[in-house]
């Protein structure tokens, strides 16, 4: 097994989720593509603590699952805030604080 | 794809290289598969069953890669946790379930021209660095003691600000979405 292949399935797991971030008008799909960005960044962590024999890769990825599990509470909160003042979660007309 | 990868394991004479390669493969398909239906699909509830999809392959590819405790991690959290907080999400924020046409924005070829770019320059650079010398042999897997061994001795500090962190986030959640 080559070191590049799961460093290459993760760089296009993060660029399909910088896609979905991109174009994404509904802010729980938004979530979601940051979801797919940082199990890539999950993948590219265990891959190399596996190719260094250490341990260190492992436990990243579990402080950044936990810190996940944190960002999508904190963020769902937000969207649903969000929803409950302007009626729509659409990312493009939540923009109040436009200069 | 996979017929390279076959190629890959001969030229290197491992015997578990060449089923190890054959469930990459597969488990990579399935992975981009799943992760381009879920940009791209019409509909919300669509998008979080292939993010399932997504998660799920990504287990697999821990499991591959020898990382027991964190595939066990990923499927109890991400699938067990995240996603169906995530379906919560569209169902309180009444999103249409039977399909949306305006789920993106018209600027979209944008948004993957930028991918495109992304993943050409990380993927070059990739293959500058790694090349395809860069091998994973014999590699052992990772046992749950040494991960737990580990967070509680050289990475307690770190463990006690991710605790912390996840009780401040669901206080701050708590206080955001309540109504008043």
């Amino acid at each position: 097994m080559l070191l590049n292949q799961y460093l290459l399935l993760a760089a296009a797991l993060f660029v399909i989720g910088v896609f979905g971030v991109l174009t994404r008008r509904n802010g729980v799909l938004v979530l979601m593509s940051v979801e797919l960005i940082l199990n890539a960044v999950n993948i590219n962590l265990v891959a190399f603590g596996t190719f260094h024999g250490d341990i260190a890769g492992q436990v990243f990825a579990l402080f950044v699952i936990a810190v996940a599990a944190a960002e999508v509470g904190v963020g769902l909160a937000i969207v649903l805030l969000i929803y409950r003042n302007r009626r729509s979660i659409d990312v493009a007309e939540a923009n109040l604080m436009k200069g | 794809m996979i017929s390279t990868l076959v190629l890959v394991a001969q030229e290197t004479g491992n015997s578990w290289d060449l089923p190890a390669n054959i469930a990459f493969g597969i488990i990579s398909v399935i992975a981009i598969g799943g992760a381009l239906r879920m940009v791209t699909t019409n509909n919300v509830v669509h998008a979080a069953l292939y993010l399932l999809v997504v998660l799920a392959s990504v287990a697999a590819i821990y499991i591959l890669l020898g990382a027991e405790f964190t595939a066990v991690t990923q499927v109890l959290v991400y699938i067990g946790a995240i996603l169906i907080l995530l379906l919560f999400g569209v169902m309180l924020t009444r999103a249409k379930i039977g399909g949306d046409e305006e789920l993106d924005y018209e600027q979209r070829w944008m948004g993957l021209g930028v991918s495109v770019l992304l993943f050409v320059v990380m993927a070059y650079s990739l293959w500058e660095e790694f090349g395809s010398d860069t091998r994973l042999v014999g590699y052992e897997p990772q046992r749950t003691a040494e991960v737990a061994d580990s967070v509680f001795s050289t990475y307690i500090v770190p463990f006690e600000a991710v605790s912390v962190l996840l009780l401040a986030a669901l206080i701050g959640a708590v206080v955001v979405a309540r109504r008043d």
